[in-house]
């Protein structure tokens, strides 16, 4: 039945897509970064997800061959300038992710979408938790178990991250009709 | 899905030495920063090239409060202006007559021969947004070093002290506020002039009076100001009104809450004092007689 199942998802829901141009990675992880940037406050804050580790994980299990180590790099260079931050704990935090993307690809999009969910949680999960850890031997003090709601609300928005993403990607009319 | 070629072509190094590298780097760069804050100069650069952005990012909100500013009521307008008229008279009494005070302070200054306060000139700058770094209580304001913002100036509001600028880029800068858990504030009680400081606590809203004995002399209500002894901030702003004191002689020191005077988190324009005027060096210990013998015997 599994078999059937994952035939099924290989087969039938996997649509074929227009093929990813550099310019677009480079436009989504830009809008990515400038909603991490938005200027919010409080709960807002609390519950915003990473939306550059978001946008950087879904390329790097869909696109492992045109995304790589240094994109993830260098935003999170700049995620650490924005934040004020020790210099290199994003950056370190989205390598690894990164790490984690290119490794499982193949393994996550076999699944559906909440399985995917399974997938992407415990890793925006580490992804956190290396800032965590970096922070920690920096002296500082853990804020409060709300630090790790961004990485829920992170997962929670992987269904739409797929659904907005591959809106320019749809082919314009099916090649079948003509 | 992307069709990859087999593993038999050549595709670059493999991902645990693409990880390993930019892992070793990112940890580099930690230590460096770390340790010995050699990564300003990179900082500055990425912080310019991120300004622009960080501006895009802030300009839907600041959009959204210029519409609701154009929709402000007459009376509202009315009142508001009643209001600062009236604030700007009662003000204008008090400067005419701290005038007559800083001009006869001055000159009682001189007949000491005590040295002459620096006079302090001050930029008003607008909080661009609150540091999102979880770990730490920061603003950051929209005027940097290109606008004469310098590292360690004070940061004032209306009420009283804010904080302290910690990291000047080009075009922004960083303030960590006095709530911040590494910040600590020099302050006198403006009741008895009894010295102490104030320690933030990580969150708004309280900060602590650390080291003070069971037996201090502090009560309910007193004021707090800086007492400029640290040569960071100047002396006399008002830094926290003390709201709570435990006296327990089973510890050693009482446990005294102040909450701050400063709307910490409530102003979009904040006032950076200038840097002050440099003390004096630190006293060098006069040589005992023991170092001097020690030396003349290295000597021999």
């Amino acid at each position: 039945m599994i078999q059937s199942r994952l035939y099924g998802k290989l087969s039938g829901s996997e649509e074929i897509l227009l093929p990813v141009k550099p310019l677009y990675l480079a436009i989504t992880l830009f809008i990515a970064l400038m909603l991490n940037l938005l200027p919010l406050t409080d709960w807002l804050l609390a519950l915003r997800p990473d939306f550059v580790a978001l946008v950087l994980f879904y390329w790097g299990i869909h696109q492992p061959r045109k995304i790589g180590f240094l994109p993830a790099w260098l935003l999170g260079l700049a995620m650490d300038v924005a934040d004020g931050s020790l210099f290199g704990q994003h950056a370190l935090a989205y390598s690894v992710m990164m790490f984690a993307a290119i490794a499982l690809h193949r393994r996550v999009s076999m699944f559906g979408m909440r399985h995917q969910i399974l997938h992407v949680a415990p890793i925006l999960f580490m992804t956190q938790l290396i800032v965590l850890g970096v922070h920690h031997a920096a002296g500082d003090q853990v804020p409060g178990w709300w630090f790790f709601l961004s990485s829920v609300t992170g997962a929670m928005l992987w269904p739409a991250t797929d659904l907005v993403l591959k809106i320019p990607l749809r082919q314009r009319h099916d090649p079948d009709d003509a | 899905m992307q069709s990859s070629p087999p593993p038999f072509f050549k595709r670059g190094p493999s991902l645990f030495a693409r990880l390993a590298f930019f892992s070793v780097l990112s940890l580099f760069l930690l230590y460096a920063d770390a340790r010995f804050h050699y990564t300003e100069a990179m900082r500055k650069v990425i912080g310019v090239v991120l300004y622009p952005l960080q501006q895009l990012a802030d300009a839907p909100g600041q959009a959204a409060s210029r519409i609701g500013n154009f929709f402000v009521s007459q009376s509202y307008l009315q009142r508001e202006n009643d209001r600062l008229t009236h604030e700007n008279f009662l003000q204008a009494g008090q400067l005419q007559a701290q005038q007559a005070t800083i001009a006869e302070n001055r000159h009682l200054r001189q007949l000491l021969e005590m040295k002459e306060r620096a006079e302090q000139t001050s930029t008003v700058a607008e909080i661009l947004y609150v540091g999102r770094d979880p770990f730490s209580r920061k603003v950051v304001i929209d005027k940097g070093s290109s606008q004469g913002i310098e590292e360690g100036a004070a940061v004032v509001d209306d009420t009283g002290l804010i904080g302290q600028v910690t990291r000047a880029l080009p075009w922004t800068a960083e303030i960590a506020l006095i709530s911040d858990r590494e910040q600590v504030v020099p302050v006198q009680v403006v009741r008895n002039g009894l010295r102490a400081a104030v320690f933030g606590v990580g969150y708004d809203g309280a900060l602590d009076l650390r080291f003070m004995p069971v037996n201090t002399d502090v009560e309910n209500g007193d004021l707090l100001v800086t007492s400029g002894i640290d040569g960071v901030y100047p002396a006399g702003l008002p830094v926290a009104l003390v709201s709570n004191i435990e006296r327990n002689a089973a510890y050693p020191f009482a446990k005294i809450t102040c909450t701050p005077a400063a709307g910490l988190n409530r102003h979009r324009q904040v006032l950076v004092m200038s840097r002050l005027a440099p003390l004096p060096e630190y006293p060098v210990a006069p040589e005992s007689k023991k170092d001097k013998l020690k030396k003349a015997k290295k000597g021999k």
